[in-house]
């Protein structure tokens, strides 16, 4: 995964509660092979809807979506997380996320921020017409009009994005620890 | 290794000793970085798993620890035309994922039985048979039923997308040690009761979800006893009773099964794997955190009602009433999967018809299964009532060693078909499906709603059974069959 330090363009301001990975992606989507082109259902029962904000030509290229509250909520699916990509996001703002949805989105490199309804109710109007700007390292969310949020983030998640580690890139870090077992299985488990 | 170590070593158990040593990191919580010995992979999870190594610009650590064969789509009709020219696959999404994983394992150099290939089968009888699957490894694939290999002693079990994928990548997972679980089964098993029966009790027993957050161990005479065939088919289903994962400790007939085998060590290695295996069995005074005992004479040869894999009854038994169950979940539940299957408490299980048999899947599908099968259809004829009788080898090479046997003969005099290996009617992703409302006696592991066909209702059984119930046209006691000739 690429390491996240900056992200900065424009939002979607969506504003809406309780965005559950049905609305995210429908479950006929998931019969794909792929991670990839889940991004043509996402949000699907929302786009059906003549002039709907996805298909709005003032976000076009946007890469931070700004939700309500518990955004993600529902099924467990990963592709979720894989039609957010798809469509080019790499952080959602809300109030509250889903504890699933946050994991899977964090396992694909997509940064989940949490800030108070006030600040993202401010986010929202902004985003209407300027960019925002999230700097992870400092962990602030700021916008052209000297608006300047702080957020959390859980410091072993910080540090993996800001790397750029999935787990599996965490784990090829330990290559010479499995490198070193593998040397020691030929030895004594040759047979395998 | 000297006695007087061993003997003050803290005695193990099987599951313990194979964690051991295949421990590459203990953290601090307790997790450990685990290695994977052998990673099968068929066509259904492992695509995203293929797409996000090519996305990051992997490579897979090990290719040669890793094994590839289609099952889970592929039609079981023929698969080649009388000019040896392979047959499309009519289903275009099937077809597609066949071929995302040919393409998958050529780009990535993965060894692969391809869908005609003689090897070719389900993938959990294809990996002991090819001695792919060797007591004491690790063991994984992207489905639940990989427990399977367990019967041979290997720690074995499934994952899902993203774990392949990190397996695919570093050969490895980070996991938690799970809990022990001894079911000790113990005396004479009474005539006609097969290994199936054996295990549909112990689910019958420990419940659906008895063994979650356990490893099973299987103990006691009965498996001792048991041929590896079904030891494979009680492995096989220690999921449908919760548990990851079941063992059974690799002896004698496990060495002799497992060698000659084309993946199997030879020369050397071989002596140098028989002797670590061999340390390998749980050791006097090791302790399980639980031991589940079951006397041999308490098991019939049993079936399912329901449409859980817990709802077993012996065949001589019949139709629960919902309101027996003491719990008030299961009463409910008890209700809704009797409205599912059409049944009516009280009805005496040998009273009950079916329109189907299927006689497969990675639980029922090996020589010995077949074996069992034949016994039963020799002479006789599928009833009228019987509109599909399929008997699916679990692979090319049990098709053909039965076909060399004459079974194939039996069962297409008796009205059987005798089809293609693969998964099959187990799970309703190929062609092989039960329609709505319609019944079917089946040697699979799930009974679940819908499990082979929307609105299918199985009853699962043993081979022996499900080709009794094939030449009656009902559920009925094997053991009640007159002789034929």
């Amino acid at each position: 995964m690429k390491p996240i330090r900056a992200i900065e363009g424009r939002a979607i301001p969506l504003g809406l509660k309780n965005i559950d990975t049905d609305v995210i992606i429908p479950a006929h989507y998931l019969k794909t092979i792929t991670r990839k082109g889940l991004g043509r259902g996402a949000f699907e029962t929302i786009r059906a809807q003549p002039g709907n904000i996805f298909d709005d030509p003032e976000y076009k290229g946007a890469n931070i979506l700004i939700a309500g509250d518990n955004f993600g909520c529902g099924s467990s699916r990963e592709h979720a997380a894989w039609a957010l990509n798809d469509l080019g996001l790499d952080a959602v703002i809300a109030p509250s996320f889903s504890d699933i949805f946050s994991g899977n989105a964090f396992k694909n490199g997509i940064l989940t921020v949490v800030l108070p309804q006030a600040a993202v109710d401010r986010l929202l109007e902004v985003a209407k017409t300027d960019p925002i700007s999230i700097d992870l390292e400092h962990q602030t969310v700021t916008t052209p009009f000297q608006d300047r949020f702080t957020f959390e983030i859980d410091p072993f998640r910080k540090h993996c994005l800001l790397n750029g580690l999935d787990e599996v890139g965490m784990t090829l870090a330990q290559g010479a620890l499995i490198s070193g077992f593998e040397a020691k299985m030929a030895a004594e488990r040759p047979w395998l | 290794m000297a006695r007087s170590a061993a003997m003050t070593a803290k005695p193990r158990t099987l599951y313990e000793k194979i964690w051991d040593a295949h421990v590459v990191e203990r953290r601090d919580d307790g997790t450990c970085l685990i290695y994977i010995d052998r990673h099968l992979v068929h066509e259904v999870t492992s695509p995203q798993a293929f797409e996000a190594l090519r996305l990051a610009g992997r490579t897979l650590r090990r290719p040669d620890l890793t094994l590839a064969v289609p099952d889970h789509n592929l039609p079981t009709t023929a698969r080649v035309d009388a000019a040896g020219q392979r047959l499309p696959i009519a289903d275009v999404e099937s077809a597609g994922q066949l071929a995302t994983l040919e393409k998958n394992v050529a780009d990535f150099g993965v060894p692969y039985i391809d869908a005609v290939a003689a090897e070719q089968g389900i993938v959990h009888v294809v990996g002991p048979e090819q001695g792919f699957s060797l007591p004491g490894t690790t063991i994984v694939c992207g489905d639940s039923h990989t427990a399977c290999h367990g019967g041979l002693g290997a720690l074995a079990f499934g994952i899902g997308t993203s774990e392949i994928e990190h397996v695919m990548a570093t050969q490895t997972l980070l996991l938690s040690p799970s809990k022990t679980m001894e079911i000790r089964v113990e005396g004479p098993l009474g005539p006609g009761v097969t290994p199936k029966d054996v295990i549909l009790h112990v689910i019958g027993v420990i419940g659906a979800a008895g063994g979650t957050g356990y490893v099973i161990e299987y103990t006691g005479n009965v498996f001792r006893e048991m041929s590896i065939e079904g030891r494979l088919t009680v492995s096989n289903m220690s999921i449908e009773a919760g548990a990851r994962a079941g063992l059974i400790a690799p002896d004698e007939k496990t060495f002799a099964y497992v060698q000659g085998r084309p993946m199997a060590p030879t020369g050397e290695a071989w002596e140098q794997a028989l002797a670590w295996w061999k340390t390998l069995p749980t050791d006097a005074g090791a302790r399980y955190d639980k031991v589940v005992l079951i006397d041999a004479a308490d098991i019939a040869p049993c079936l399912t009602w329901g449409t859980s894999p817990e709802d077993v009854v012996p065949i001589t038994g019949v139709v629960p009433d919902p309101a027996s169950f003491a719990d008030p979940s299961k009463q409910v539940a008890a209700q809704k999967s009797l409205d599912y299957m059409g049944l009516t408490p009280g009805t005496r299980m040998e009273d009950v018809p079916v329109e189907h048999v299927f006689i497969g899947s990675c639980t029922n599908s090996r020589i010995e299964d077949l074996r069992a099968a034949a016994d039963v259809a020799r002479g006789r004829k599928v009833a009228p009532n019987v509109r599909q009788a399929l008997i699916v080898p679990g692979s090319g090479l049990v098709k053909r060693q039965a076909e060399a046997e004459g079974l194939d003969r039996i069962f297409i005099d008796a009205g059987f078909e005798w089809r293609e290996p693969g998964c099959s009617m187990c799970l309703a992703m190929n062609p092989d499906k039960v329609p709505a409302g319609e019944r079917c006696a089946s040697t699979s592991n799930r009974n679940f709603v819908g499990r082979q066909g929307p609105g299918s209702r199985t009853h699962l059984v043993s081979p022996a059974m499900a080709a009794a119930a094939a030449v009656t046209g009902h559920l009925v006691d094997v053991r009640t069959l007159e002789p034929v000739g």
